[in-house]
């Protein structure tokens, strides 16, 4: 039996990023706004607590602050040709659970996409013709970098993002990033102090004539105090950040940003451990009335609501609207559809070089703490003479040295046994690795969808993902990977070995937690699932806020326009949608 | 590394015993939170190792079967210590007692099929299945093949070459090189894991690699590059050399 509660102006399904951002903007609007979170209640106290935080077992190998496959997994495959698997354990990449979300353990690497990203069709086209994207599916976003700078600026100060401005207002900043976007105001904390393995990649990729910066990062260089009033201390290197929680109040999240004054509003309510099973909508399809939610002692609710806000993690997303009916699910055979659409990924590589007596102190790390280079990512250089179009990012970020994972030795060397132990100890202390971070460009074969055998605890479908690496994407990772050997040798190592990137998408290895779309934004209701102000085109009073909107991936982690699309759909509601509740856009 | 906020939080930890006093207040969780911001003092949730001198999960011989593993994984050498003493038997024995053991956390809904290589394990044992079952099948490879010996029996030289094989799949049992691959990792994960879990004893694993633990500030050593780090490693409950009213051990 269903219990049907008190209407709200608002529900906000997940309370991670995006929920926090648009639950504090849209109660300080003056609306009741409930959040259902289907994880823990979370805080740094008690659950990120500095006596056992640093637990490699716990946290990074048995995860225990993601999401467990036994309350929700997915299917993968790698083309319509295979029958979709569950993933029985979260491998390749690991979503968060929980108020904060995957928010919590992530690493901070906080980046704005470039201005030609947001319009990536017209640009591509206009500089390299249609051929040249034939074998992709590209989308503008609907949004322009200049419509979101003031987005990206309030999300930076938010969270007291330490970095080095390389543009302002149109000028070139010594030290700063040449490549970016105009940004109207210096970062609002300086770079993080530089271990050793960035400050050699700096020299040898400045000897080849690049240009090495400090990645933009949220885990902070010095005390901060944010613009909600919420105080956080300077980053002291730890090591244990992805995967964990940070008990030092140094990595921006939702609890050491937003939380503790959001947490305090009469008109804000946070349920948790409550699992929304579908959006409802009414009769006529074209109005959502609410959610129907389950909580931990399995007892059914319906939230009714004016306004169905849906900030889950991106995939969850595009679940809900699926098991919904939100959007038209879409077809790969056909290339109809919406939901589901332009799933992508991130098409990454990596590069080691091994060195003999050096102190490379891997331990001293932190999730963000590097220098990247991004004379190859996005279009930031000349793609006339190649075949293919995106870039990657190149970063030298030693995130940890926590042995359990971190024990790298040359090719070749056994992995158990006397032998392994002389490598394994030469080399802990003597490798340098850096990464190629690539951007992942929609096919009509990637996509996702309801899996037709796979059920939740719910007796839900499971989503299920058809992805495989485009080639045009794999021919980017492996010319970039070309110009990483280039770097490594600068390096003056003694052995270096540069990764390729290869077909077959595996679930199995750890690549990367950035998954996007399948619920992307744009100008047009035959081509995305939500307009440009992340509003359902079919049903006006849902809002689906995430990485399921980016039309495509870009070269560099995707948390920076998720924060900066939550100060756009918030603007939007506040300003737009309020005055006159319906369609912002007219299709 | 300036000694004040760790080291006070450590004895703090040391002196008041970490794993009576926190996890004796569960449940601090409500379901819903309006209009404060919720904490309570202590209301934590530590790891919860299981106690060692015993064996949970193995039986004695499958014990003294993995104890032999792990001491050929990771043999003693003048590096270290090696895996048996090092505790990773008794690492491993402990873990699959718990959830890990009962894959409780994970899908394990059917149907099962056998996959492709990208789609991850599909079996449908669980970590103490695989265990027992490849345990079992060690020894009836070593009895055929070294006149009715279990493995714990063999020579070392012969042990490995088991091994190999295990790892290489070239033996009569299909699920051999998956076996194997499950106890290197179990073996590497109790050798550099927290000593508070049963393996890396007086943190060998730590010392051996060089890694010094659960120390959480490193801000007066970020720009000391290329320099041998100074301090020996630490644990979670902190060091064996700790001991209440202990004032000569700053580190």
């Amino acid at each position: 039996m269903t219990r049907k509660l008190p209407r709200k102006d608002v529900v906000i399904v997940g309370l991670g990023w995006t929920g926090s951002i648009l639950a504090h903007e849209l109660t300080d609007a003056g609306l009741d706004v409930v959040a259902i979170e289907r994880g823990p209640w979370r805080d740094t106290a008690t659950d990120f607590n500095v006596a056992y935080a640093p637990d490699e077992l716990r946290y990074a190998v048995r995860k225990d602050l993601f999401l467990q496959p036994a309350q929700e997994a997915m299917t993968m495959r790698n083309n319509v040709s295979q029958t979709a698997l569950p993933m029985r354990d979260y491998g390749s990449f690991l979503p968060g659970t929980g108020v904060g979300g995957a928010g919590t353990h992530w690493n901070g690497h906080t980046w704005r996409f470039f201005p030609s990203d947001f319009v990536l069709k017209t640009h591509l086209t206009e500089r390299y013709g249609t051929d040249r994207l034939s074998e992709l599916q590209l989308q503008d976003w609907g949004v322009t970098y200049d419509e979101l700078e003031s987005a990206f600026d309030r999300f930076e100060y938010l969270c007291g993002i330490s970095g080095k401005a390389g543009n302002l207002n149109g000028t070139i900043q010594q030290g700063g990033n040449p490549f970016e976007g105009p940004r109207k105001r210096e970062y609002p904390l300086p770079p993080m102090q530089m271990t050793y393995a960035p400050t050699l990649f700096a020299e040898a990729a400045r000897s080849k004539g690049l240009h090495p910066f400090p990645t933009p990062s949220a885990n902070l260089s010095g005390a901060y105090v944010n613009p909600l009033g919420i105080a956080m201390g300077q980053c002291t290197a730890c090591g244990f950040c992805e995967r964990f929680g940070c008990a030092n109040y140094s990595k921006s999240s939702a609890h050491t940003t937003v939380l503790p004054v959001l947490m305090r509003k009469s008109n804000f309510e946070a349920r948790t451990e409550c699992e929304v099973l579908k959006i409802n909508l009414a009769a006529d399809g074209k109005t959502a009335t609410g959610v129907t939610y389950i909580d931990v002692n399995g007892e059914t609710f319906e939230q009714p609501a004016d306004l169905v806000l849906l900030n889950a993690y991106g995939l969850f997303n595009v679940r809900l609207m699926l098991l919904s009916g939100i959007g038209k699910p879409y077809d790969p055979s056909s290339g109809e559809g919406v939901v589901g659409r332009n799933y992508c990924y991130q098409t990454n590589a990596s590069a080691q070089v091994f060195f003999e007596g050096k102190s490379m102190n891997p331990f001293i790390a932190a999730g963000a703490l590097g220098q990247t280079v991004d004379d190859y990512n996005g279009d930031a250089f000349d793609h006339g003479a190649l075949n293919f179009v995106g870039g990657a990012g190149i970063n030298c970020i030693p995130t940890n040295g926590r042995p359990i994972q971190y024990r790298p030795v040359p090719p070749g060397t056994p992995r158990w046994g006397a032998a392994w132990k002389k490598a394994a100890k030469q080399y802990y202390n003597n490798t340098l690795i850096f990464s190629s971070q690539g951007s992942s460009y929609a096919t009509r074969g990637n996509y996702l969808d309801l899996d037709p055998t796979y059920k939740d605890r719910f007796g839900r479908p499971l989503l299920r993902v058809t992805f495989d690496f485009p080639d045009n994407d794999i021919r980017m990772s492996n010319w970039v990977s070309d110009r990483m050997k280039e770097i490594a040798d600068a390096l003056g190592g003694k052995q270096v070995v540069v990764g390729k990137q290869q077909k077959g998408w595996n679930s199995v290895p750890y690549q990367s937690t950035h998954n996007t779309g399948g619920a992307i934004m744009g100008t047009d209701p035959k081509t995305s699932a939500v307009n440009r102000h992340l509003q359902a085109w079919d049903v006006p009073n849902v809002f689906v806020i995430g990485a399921s909107a980016f039309p495509q991936n870009a070269g560099k982690n995707p948390t920076g326009p998720v924060g900066a699309l939550a100060y756009w759909a918030a603007d939007s509601i506040r300003n737009h949608y309020l005055k006159n509740p319906g369609k912002l856009v007219e299709a | 590394m300036p000694p004040t906020a760790s080291v006070t939080r450590r004895r703090f930890l040391s002196s008041t015993g970490l794993f009576v006093l926190i996890a004796s207040i569960p449940g601090a969780r409500a379901a819903e939170h309006s209009g404060i911001l919720p904490w309570k003092p202590f209301a934590a949730l530590p790891p919860e190792p299981l106690p060692g001198g015993r064996w949970y999960v193995l039986t004695p011989d499958e014990a003294r079967t993995v104890e032999a593993i792990v001491d050929r994984l990771i043999p003693a050498d003048e590096l270290s210590i090696g895996g048996k003493e090092a505790g990773c038997a008794s690492f491993i024995d402990r873990q699959l007692a718990g959830s890990y053991g009962t894959s409780d956390r994970l899908y394990t809904q059917g149907p099962f099929a056998a996959g492709l290589p990208t789609q991850g394990y599909q079996g449908a044992d669980t970590p103490v299945a695989r265990y027992k079952a490849g345990l079992a099948a060690l020894n009836k490879h070593t009895q055929a093949q070294f006149a009715g010996k279990n493995f714990f029996d063999l020579a070392a030289a012969e042990q490995d070459q088991v091994l190999r094989d295990f790892e290489a799949g070239k033996v009569d049992y299909k699920s051999a090189a998956g076996f194997f691959n499950l106890v290197l990792q179990n073996t590497m994960e109790g050798f550099f894991s927290d000593p508070i879990y049963g393996g890396n004893k007086d943190m060998a694993g730590w010392k051996f690699i060089g890694f010094p633990g659960a120390r959480y500030d490193y801000r007066d050593y970020i720009t000391a590059h290329n320099k041998p780090f100074p301090l020996p490693p630490l644990s979670i409950a902190g060091r064996p050399e700790w001991k209440t009213g202990d004032k000569t051990s700053g580190n």
